[in-house]
C-alpha cells in the first residue's frame, strides 16, 4: 500500500498538524518509506492468534467508583494559555 | 578522599553513612560539575541548584536527627519527561511550552520520599523518541566519550534518555530517572558506559510521566554500577493504585539480589539475535560475555525466537499509533504552547499549534500513528501488529517455559554498534529506528532488562550486553548483570568528566 498526496493530506488534517507543501511532500515519501517496511508484516501467519492489546496483566482491576481526586479548579486552570474566569478561553466556536 | 563527584551511588550512601561527606557538600560538587561541562554535554536543560541545596541540607537535618532514607542525600538526574512539582517539564518538546506540572510523578515521589536530591531535568529525545537525543527541542547532548582515533568528533549519547545517560556517564550526577519504550534506557546506557534497567511492565508507575506509548513506556534507573541501579529501582518502584497498569506485586531487595550466584543459571542465546553485518567486536563481546556466565558456572543454551525479525516494524505500528491518540491531547487550550491566527477557528488553532509545537520526528509518528489507526487501515496494520506482539511475546514465554527451553535469563548485544556521529544516520528515518533492533522485544513482551558495559570497541568506545528475564524477574536479570560487569571489570572513563 503507498499513500498518495491526497491521503497524507487527509491524514494530517485528521491529526491537526498544519502542513505546507512542501511539507506534505516530503512526509509522503517519508511515510511512504515507513510504511514499505513495516509491510514485512503481512507474511506473518497471525490465524487465531489472539491480539494483544496491553503490555502487562491480561485484565485491569476495578476499583470503587469514588470521587478520588479533583476539586482543584485553580491547580487545573494554572497553566491555560489563555483563561477567562473559571474557564479557558479558546476562540469563538458558535456564532 | 574519594571526590565525591567519583562516588558510586553504594559508595556515596556509605560515606554519608559513615558522615564522611554531607549531603550538601555532595549536592554542591555535582552542580559545580554541571556548571562545568553541561555547557558543552546539554545533558541538563534544567538546573535546579537552589532547590537541589535546600533538599540537601532537610537531607542532611534528617539524617542529624536519626531519620535517613535509603537514598537520603543522593543528588540525581530526572529525566526530563517525569513531572515535577514546581519546577518546568517539557519532555524535550516546544509545545509544552512553560508548562510547570502542579504535581509530582510517582516515581519522582517516591525518591524524594527515600531522601533523594533532584539536581535538575535531564534532556531527551522530543517525547522520547528517538535513539540519538538530536531531536530535543532544547538542542542535541553530547556523547562524553569520543573515538581514539577521531577524539574532536562529537557522537551521540544514544537516546531518548541521552541526558540521563550522558550526566551519569560524566559524573554530574549518581544516577538518573529514565524511561524506555523501545530501548531508551538500555540503548543510551550501551553508548555512555552504564549501566541502565528497563524494569518489568507494571513495575513501575506510570503516573506523571509524560506518555508517549503506554503499553510499552517503562520508567528505570540509569547509574554506574549494576547495584547501584538496583538501589535506586527498589525505591522507584511499587504499587500505585493512580496507573491502572501497575502491578500489586511485592517490591524485592533488588540490590540483595546482586549478590547472587548464577551457577546453574540456564542462559538463552537467541540465535536471530546474530545479525547480518553486525561488527565483529560486537559478536565477540556476546561470546565472551557468555564465556564469563560459563566460567561463573551458569549453561548457556542455544534458543530460537522466530519472530524477532518482525518486532521493529511491529513496534512502527504500535508505537506510533498510541502515540497519536496520547498527544491528541496538546491542543494549546489547557497548557502549553498556544498559536492562534487572528480571526482563525478552533480548528485553526489546533492546527497551528501542533504544527510549531511538534518536531519533524513526531510529526512523522503521529501520522504513522493516525494512518493505521483510520478506518480501512486498522485491520491490515495495528490489528495485524497486535497479533504479531502475541507471538513475540509467545517466543519468549516458550523459551523460558518449563516445557519449553527453560531458561532463567536471555543474554544479547545491547545496541548493534557503538555511539555514533551527531550527523550520522539522520536522513533516513527507519536507519535509526535499526538501532532498538535488540531492546524493542523487551518492551513488546512487557519483560525486564539491563544493560551492562561489558568492553570497548577498536575506538574506545564502551559497549554493551543485554540480559533480559522473567516477567517480575528482576532478581535474576540483576544477578546475571552482576555477574558480567564483575567478569568485565570495566574501568575506562569518558574523556569528558568531571574531574578529569
Amino acid at each position: 500500500m503507498s499513500l498518495d498526496a491526497d491521503t497524507v493530506r487527509r491524514v494530517a488534517s485528521l491529526a491537526r498538524i498544519r502542513m505546507e507543501p512542501a511539507e506534505l511532500s516530503r512526509m509522503e515519501a517519508e511515510l511512504n518509506g515507513i510504511l514499505g517496511w513495516v509491510e514485512q508484516l503481512q507474511a506473518v501467519p497471525t490465524e487465531g492468534v489472539e491480539p494483544m492489546a496491553g503490555g502487562g496483566a491480561v485484565s485491569l482491576r476495578l476499583r470503587e467508583d469514588a470521587v478520588a481526586d479533583g476539586g482543584r479548579p485553580e491547580a487545573v486552570l494554572a497553566n491555560a494559555p489563555d483563561r477567562e474566569g473559571p474557564y479557558f478561553g479558546v476562540p469563538k466556536v458558535v456564532e | 578522599m574519594t571526590r565525591p563527584t567519583d562516588f558510586t551511588l553504594r559508595g556515596a550512601l556509605d560515606a554519608l553513612a559513615a558522615r564522611d561527606v554531607s549531603a550538601e557538600e555532595l549536592t554542591r560538587a555535582h552542580l559545580r560539575a554541571i556548571e562545568a561541562l553541561n555547557p558543552r554535554l546539554n545533558a541538563f536543560v534544567a538546573i535546579t541548584g537552589e532547590r537541589a541545596l535546600e533538599q540537601a541540607r532537610a537531607s542532611d537535618a534528617r539524617r542529624a536527627r536519626g531519620d535517613a532514607g535509603p537514598l537520603e542525600g543522593a543528588p540525581l538526574g530526572i529525566k526530563d519527561l517525569f513531572c515535577t512539582e514546581g519546577v518546568a517539564t517539557t519532555a524535550g518538546s516546544r509545545i509544552l511550552g512553560s508548562f510547570v506540572p502542579p504535581y509530582e510523578s510517582t516515581v519522582t515521589a517516591n525518591l524524594l520520599r527515600d531522601g533523594a536530591v533532584f539536581l535538575g531535568k535531564t534532556n531527551l529525545d522530543e517525547f522520547a523518541m528517538g535513539s540519538s537525543n538530536t531531536t530535543s527541542a532544547a538542542g542535541p547532548v553530547e556523547n562524553p566519550w569520543n573515538r581514539r582515533n577521531d577524539p574532536d568528533a562529537r557522537l551521540v549519547p544514544g537516546g531518548s534518555s541521552g541526558g540521563s545517560a550522558a550526566a551519569v556517564a560524566a559524573r554530574l550526577a549518581l544516577g538518573a530517572t529514565a524511561t524506555d519504550t523501545g530501548g531508551s534506557i538500555r540503548q543510551p546506557a550501551a553508548f555512555c558506559g552504564i549501566a541502565g534497567v528497563k524494569p518489568t511492565y507494571g513495575r513501575c508507575s506510570r503516573w506523571g510521566v509524560v506518555a508517549f506509548a503506554s503499553s510499552l513506556d517503562q520508567a528505570g534507573p540509569m547509574a554506574r554500577t549494576v547495584e547501584d541501579c538496583a538501589i535506586l529501582l527498589r525505591s522507584m518502584s511499587g504499587f500505585d493504585p493512580k496507573d491502572s497498569t501497575s502491578a500489586d506485586v511485592l517490591v524485592p531487595d533488588f540490590a540483595a539480589a546482586c549478590g547472587r550466584s548464577v551457577r546453574g543459571l540456564r542462559i538463552g542465546v537467541p540465535e536471530e539475535y546474530r545479525l547480518d553485518g553486525m561488527p565483529a567486536e560486537i559478536e565477540a563481546l556476546w561470546r565472551q560475555g557468555l564465556d564469563w556466565l560459563r566460567e561463573a558456572g551458569a549453561e548457556t543454551v542455544e534458543i530460537s525466537l522466530p519472530h524477532t525479525k518482525y518486532a521493529l516494524p511491529t513496534y512502527y505500528i504500535v508505537a506510533p499509533a498510541e502515540a497519536s491518540s496520547n498527544l491528541a491531547r496538546y491542543d494549546g487550550v489547557r497548557y502549553g504552547l498556544r498559536v492562534e491566527d487572528r480571526g482563525g477557528d478552533l480548528r485553526d488553532l489546533y492546527e497551528r499549534t501542533r504544527a510549531v509545537g511538534f518536531g519533524a520526528e513526531v510529526k512523522r509518528r503521529i501520522m504513522i500513528g493516525t494512518y493505521v489507526l483510520s478506518a480501512g487501515y486498522y485491520d491490515a496494520y495495528y490489528l495485524k501488529a497486535q497479533k504479531v506482539r502475541a507471538l513475540i511475546k509467545r517466543d519468549f514465554d516458550e523459551a523460558f517455559s518449563p516445557s519449553g527451553a527453560r531458561v532463567d535469563a536471555i543474554v544479547t548485544p545491547a545496541t548493534p554498534s557503538a555511539a555514533f556521529g551527531m550527523d550520522e544516520k539522520q536522513d533516513d528515518p527507519v536507519t535509526m529506528y535499526l538501532n532498538d533492533v535488540f531492546t524493542v522485544t523487551a518492551n513488546l513482551a512487557g519483560l525486564p532488562g539491563i544493560s551492562v558495559p561489558a568492553g570497548l570497541d577498536a575506538q574506545g568506545l564502551p559497549l554493551g550486553l543485554q540480559v533480559v528475564g522473567r516477567a517480575f524477574d528482576e532478581e535474576t536479570v540483576f544477578a546475571v548483570g552482576a555477574a558480567l560487569e564483575r567478569a568485565a571489570a570495566f574501568e575506562a572513563l569518558p574523556a569528558v568528566r568531571a574531574g578529569a
